[in-house]
């Protein structure tokens, strides 16, 4: 950590209650994990960690290496672009998987497939 | 932009993203600008085996007021699944699916649809049917149905304006 003696009180506070947001948020991401009964409920529960408990890390990073003026805090803005752009496509990967799963499996609490225009599309 | 323009460079926002992230990752210097300029070229001809559609912007000036609505939603969701979490998972509602008719076509802006309903903490995008729309999302508390019905078409209205 060099330099973060510098830092001014009140911006050393400001950092570190975006940090411990950003860090409780994503550890209740991580507790829904564990507490939510469905596989389809405990979808939701890391989008938590991945929305504002990442943003609220960047939000610290940003300040603080802003106010030390190491350099302009840009690095934060192409985590924020990647994270916002790949963890969704995971997590539909996920959820859309499991409901294959569990209608091939002929599940009764998942809904049947969407009926479509097509009826060809749905021959199979 | 002539057609040999067009042949250099088939998607010129994406070649200037890829430069414009080379530089902010690796400092900017000449050496860095010509090195990422090649592999921005190399990366967005690579794109073309792929044929996206190209996604037209028409009303630029409605984006902020999208990612303003977005911000606060989900900050508003991050709250509200928290809370649920702390509880054990007892809520007011019960989890389960809704389906939503979609009247969105342009495939760029239901890729931006999917990600924002699925970045949102409670809202997850789970199955789309592009011929006619239907759309079936997950949702972690369902009190009223119509509530998120209405909240995705207020998505789906402003993504048309931006995109169609």
């Amino acid at each position: 950590m060099s330099g973060a003696a510098g830092l001014p009180v009140w911006v050393a506070l400001i950092v570190a209650g975006f940090l411990l947001l950003g860090a409780g948020l994503t550890f209740l991401g991580a507790l829904g994990m564990l507490r939510l009964k469905t596989f389809y409920e405990r979808v939701h529960a890391p989008t938590l960690g991945t929305t504002w408990g990442a943003g609220a890390i960047l939000i610290a990073s940003i300040i603080h290496f802003s106010v030390l003026g190491s350099r302009l805090a840009l690095h934060e803005i192409l985590i924020t672009a990647f994270v916002l752009v790949t963890t969704p496509v995971t997590l539909m990967l996920l959820a859309r998987a499991a409901l294959y799963r569990d209608r091939a499996e002929d599940n009764q609490h998942v809904p049947p497939r969407l009926k479509g225009d097509n009826p060809a599309r749905d021959a199979h | 932009m002539t057609p040999l323009m067009t042949r250099l460079l088939p998607y010129p926002l994406l070649t200037a993203a890829l430069l414009l992230m080379w530089l902010l990752l690796n400092g900017f210097s000449l050496g860095h600008v010509v090195l990422g300029a090649i592999v921005a070229l190399f990366a967005s001809h690579a794109m073309t085996a792929l044929q996206p559609s190209k996604p037209r912007l028409r009303r630029w000036d409605k984006i902020p007021r999208l990612v303003w609505l977005v911000m606060l939603d989900i900050l508003r969701s991050n709250i509200a699944v928290a809370g649920i979490i702390l509880r054990g998972g007892r809520r007011q509602g019960k989890p389960g699916f809704v389906a939503i008719p979609l009247a969105l076509r342009d495939q760029t802006a239901l890729a931006v649809l999917a990600c924002i309903i699925t970045s949102t903490p409670g809202t997850a995008w789970i199955e789309h049917r592009s011929d006619n729309g239907q759309l079936l999302i997950h949702v972690l508390d369902i009190v009223d149905e119509q509530l998120w019905v209405d909240q995705i078409k207020l998505y789906e209205a402003l993504l048309q304006e931006i995109f169609e």
